[in-house]
């Protein structure tokens, strides 16, 4: 009784601690360019809405207990139920933020859609990234490299994912570094981000797609431009050969235990996997 | 004949009981408790429905009456069933996530995601829906004047499929394994490619069975509000009860049958091999859900706006005061309705649209904000110069105000595409929507209850565990879903089985405590409801007011008598009750009684649900012989019902005299109550009237 009293203070001393690291790994702790820009959003859109919030927050309660029964002091007016002034007040300056936050929302969305090329000087990096179940492909198309369930990329260099998927719909979200486009079969869609600086990012599919998909993570590791060189020159050199086998086992229904690395990956893999959805169960096995 | 034919799918491996005896485990032994649950309270209620020997009574005056009153109630009592059994999943749910972390849990991954499934389609079709319905069926007629809805016969059919899908989903649990793919069963995931098991099907059919039940009871609503109201009624006098019940029946009749095609194409997939939704052969999943949000973002104001409605007469009631801004309120509903419509993109910003496309489909998002935060400050100056009693249905109206607000707030985050990005399907996302939810729809549904309840059964509900229940509904609240805007904003993934991150640890720790509280406030409920029967002769209001109310459901007796008004009310403002008590002219006895033409009952509902939850249950299984009989069974008893002439009865005019005079001796006897004494023994039903 005694411990398990004393484990629960020390848990509620520490639940400010634990939610402080759970929000590490949120857009608070932004790490690119993008996910920056919409931290800086939704603090800005915050501040607004406590004014869109405060008064009812306030009103309600001072007013509600202002005119309880028990206090004979307020006023009573039981036929009064208008009065232009209230009117106006409670459409015209809500119908105002509206407005306003419509104008932030349309810059926002156009400068952070998801489409955009992130405006950096440096040369952009293209990553092909294909929806499994449970894992994540993300081919080299430029090295002929392809990993499974990690995402290297040089820091500082911009970032654009073509994404699609070999089975259902699934989303890829890194919150540290950028929201989440859908991966849907025969189809490409695309998402462009940059990591400010190396380190080690928490990847994910959102979308329920079965069992497995709890442990659909994976790193995205942001690494100094030189080492990514040459890690990308030691898969080339080192990794697996992509083979048959290997392209077979990219659409069996399971988790992978560790990342895997592949070199040697043939031209227009990702638009081969594209189409292959698109044909009857029976072609698409071949 | 073989098992195949006979059978269909269904094998010994499809009960639960047996999965749990043949590789018996937490998670299967789980899955057979809870089958167990629905099977021994099945045989416990028709045990003790034949020792006491009321089916007779009950199928004469409940099952086939068409009273919109009794069939309400009906309504009400098949959600507070369904209600329980979501409400349990949310827990089981809330206690694998907290005890889930880098570790096994207490149910499988396949069983988890069974449970997210069934616990949303239960609580949108089968908790809300049948509340919500049942509320207006047993208050609009009463409402308005009118002595039923326009199509009684219909009424009770909604209500017999309605009760036949929910039958549905609790076969699912004893029988085979439910879906997966989560309340909105998006495709690819739920073609049989993806989930070959019975699962998608059980969704398909009892979304289906619920969904035209919705559609008939939009229909039903909209022409009763438009041809039933009584003499004086014109629209601009309709309580705004009425007013939000006008506009969920318009929101249903043109969103439910976008949901009725989208399940019926996923079902032509899954059975016929078409390619509406499939990866292949020119299918696409975008279709559906562009069909499923557009039914899906009008049905959360088909379930929001009713309890706007109950808020609505709850706050000006119990301010004693006239709602403030009637006009600008009604204006505020139609408006919200129609922009229900333009606003579906935002259930999927994320599907790779233009910019454009995102941006105007999040300013219209936006733009719902404001006619919803203008009925908010209606409410506020309501409650301002009047004298605010705080009873329980207003209780639930304040909480509901400070909460809803912070719902608000979160859901203009979600309006900007760009943030959306970050925290769509994650927990925040969850937490968003239960906060508008749990405030916006099961408070308001709770305010109403308790608010009508001395209407339907002439007695009041018991205060003190009314209150110990709204407490605990609103801790429980803030501590099951604050800390999920936490944890969604950190990223965590919507419908996790398994959590990877000790850091979200403590929070989902808070978040289980919160789904215990929310256990504790249904539990309270129910004692509640224990405890006001046993004490009911104490709490009796048979005058039939006992809140000094305003619209005509108050001017009979509560009980009502079945035709409602012995003669047709006619009115001259917008709260005619509350007008005819200041003016002396409440309660006049007519100068003679007429009789009163009555819907006769009719074994057509009950019939036409049975026959259509065995067809579900057939076409889920694949029992083509079965499917084929019930469903000639279904279209034969409308026929047979068409040929039938005599279908009213007349109550004689001796026997509404009998009634009303009875009504009004104990008016006479009644002693007029202060609203100082309105939750104790002393309230009787008749409101002391201060001129």
């Amino acid at each position: 009784m005694n411990r398990a009293a004393r484990s629960l203070t020390t848990l509620v001393a520490l639940a400010p601690l634990g939610g402080c690291a759970a929000l590490k790994l949120g857009v608070m702790n932004a790490a690119g360019p993008v996910a920056q820009a919409q931290w800086d959003l939704y603090t800005t859109v915050a501040i607004v809405l406590i004014f869109v919030g405060g008064p009812v927050l306030v009103l309600v309660p001072i007013i509600a207990w202002h005119y309880r029964r028990a206090n004979t002091e307020s006023a009573f007016r039981p036929d009064w139920n208008f009065a232009w002034p209230l009117e106006l007040l409670i459409w015209i300056p809500p119908t105002a933020i509206v407005v306003g936050l419509g104008i932030v929302l349309w810059q926002s969305a156009h400068r952070l859609d998801p489409y955009r090329a992130i405006a950096l000087s440096r040369s952009p990096v293209i990553v092909q990234a294909v929806a499994l179940d449970w894992k994540w492909l993300f081919i080299y198309p430029d090295a002929h490299i392809a990993t499974i369930n990690r995402l290297p990329v040089p820091a500082g260099h911009p970032v654009r994912i073509e994404l699609t998927s070999g089975t259902v719909m699934q989303s890829l979200l890194v919150p540290q570094l950028a929201g989440q486009v859908y991966a849907m079969a025969g189809m490409r869609t695309q998402l462009n981000f940059a990591a400010s600086r190396p380190g080690v990012y928490r990847g994910e599919n959102t979308q329920y797609n079965g069992e497995g998909f709890a442990r659909q993570k994976f790193d995205v590791v942001a690494l100094p431009p030189a080492d990514y060189q040459r890690w990308v020159r030691r898969m080339q050199h080192q990794a697996r050969p992509f083979d048959a086998a290997a392209y077979a086992a990219l659409f069996e229904r399971a988790t992978i235990p560790a990342p895997v690395m592949y070199s040697a990956v043939p031209d227009g893999l990702f638009g081969r996997i594209v189409d292959r959805s698109r044909l009857p169960a029976a072609q698409a096995q071949r | 004949m073989t098992g195949a034919a006979l059978l269909g799918r269904l094998g010994w491996q499809s009960l639960a009981f047996v999965r749990a005896w043949q590789d018996p485990s937490l998670n299967t032994l789980i899955a057979a408790g809870a089958a167990a649950l629905v099977v021994i309270g099945a045989v416990a209620v028709v045990a003790l429905i034949t020792l006491r020997g009321q089916w007779r009574r009950l199928w004469r005056e409940w099952f086939t009456s068409l009273d919109h009153k009794k069939i309400g109630i009906m309504y009400v009592a098949l959600s507070f069933v369904m209600l329980a059994r979501a409400l349990a999943e949310a827990v089981l749910m809330r206690l694998q996530q907290a005890t889930a972390i880098n570790a096994p849990g207490v149910v499988d991954a396949e069983h988890f995601a069974q449970l997210f499934s069934t616990h949303g389609t239960i609580m949108i079709f089968f908790m809300a829906m049948p509340f919500l319905t049942g509320l207006i069926n047993y208050v609009l007629p009463l409402q308005i004047g009118a002595r039923d809805v326009s199509f009684p016969l219909l009424n009770a059919i909604s209500l017999w499929l309605t009760a036949a899908a929910a039958g549905l989903m609790m076969a699912s649990l004893v029988v085979g394994r439910f879906s997966t793919g989560g309340w909105s069963g998006y495709p690819p995931f739920t073609e049989t490619g993806f989930s070959p098991g019975v699962g998608p099907d059980y969704w398909i059919w009892a979304v289906t069975l619920g969904s035209i039940g919705s559609t008939l009871t939009g229909l039903n609503f909209a022409t009763t509000i438009y041809k039933k109201r009584c003499t004086g009624m014109t629209v601009m006098r309709m309580p705004l009860f009425v007013w939000t019940s006008l506009c969920t029946s318009i929101l249903m009749i043109f969103s439910m049958p976008a949901l009725t095609v989208a399940t019926a194409l996923l079902a032509l997939d899954r059975y016929l091999g078409f390619h509406f939704f499939t990866n292949a052969l020119g299918g696409n999943m975008m279709n559906y859900a562009n069909l499923f949000w557009l039914f899906g973002h009008p049905e959360v104001y088909v379930l929001i706006l009713p309890a706007f409605g109950i808020y609505s007469e709850v706050v000006s009631t119990f301010s004693t005061k006239e709602l403030y801004g009637y006009a600008s309120l009604a204006i505020a509903t139609i408006a919200i309705a129609v922009l229900s419509f333009t606003v579906w993109v935002h259930h999927f910003f994320t599907m790779g649209q233009s910019a454009n496309i995102n941006a105007v489909f999040g300013i219209a998002t936006m733009a719902i904000g404001v006619p919803t935060g203008v009925k908010i400050y209606n409410w506020i100056w309501t409650m301002f110069r009047g004298e605010v009693r705080f009873t329980v249905p207003l209780l639930y109206a304040l909480a509901f105000m400070m909460t809803f607000v912070l719902g608000g707030l979160t859901g203009i985050i979600l309006a900007f595409p760009p943030l959306d990005y970050l925290v769509h399907n994650t927990l925040f996302l969850v937490a968003h929507f239960h906060n508008m939810l749990i405030p916006g729809l099961l408070y308001g549904l709770l305010a109403g209850y308790h608010y009508w309840f001395p209407k339907a059964f002439g007695f009041r509900l018991d205060e003190r565990w009314g209150r110990v229940s709204f407490a605990c509904w609103v801790v429980g609240f803030y501590l099951a879903f604050m800390p999920l805007y936490v944890l969604g904003a950190a990223g965590m993934a919507r419908r996790s089985s398994e959590v990877l991150e000790p850091a979200f640890r403590p929070w989902l720790l808070v978040a289980g405590a919160g789904a215990l509280v929310l256990a504790a406030a249904l539990a309270a409920l129910f004692v509640q409801l224990w405890v006001s029967v046993r004490h009911r002769r104490a709490n009796v209001v048979p005058a039939g007011d006992p809140w000094d109310g305003r619209a005509l459901e108050w001017s009979v007796s509560a009980p009502p008598p079945e035709y409602n008004f012995a003669v047709l009310p006619h009115v001259a403002g917008r709260d005619p009750f509350h007008d005819a008590k200041r003016k002396g002219t409440a309660y006049a006895e007519p100068v003679r009684y007429a009789p009163i033409e009555m819907p006769r009952n009719s074994a057509v509902g009950p019939i036409l649900g049975a026959l259509g939850g065995w067809a579900a249950f057939a076409l889920v299984w694949q029992i083509w012989w079965l499917a084929a009989a019930t469903v000639i069974g279904m279209i034969a008893t409308v026929i047979a019902r068409s040929f039938v002439r005599d279908v009213e009865r007349t109550i004689p005019a001796e026997t509404v005299a009998r009634i009303e005079r009875d009504w009004h001796e104990t008016l006479a006897r009644s002693a007029p109550t202060t609203r100082d004494f309105e939750t104790t023994a002393i309230n009787r039903g008749l409101a002391q009237v201060l001129a």
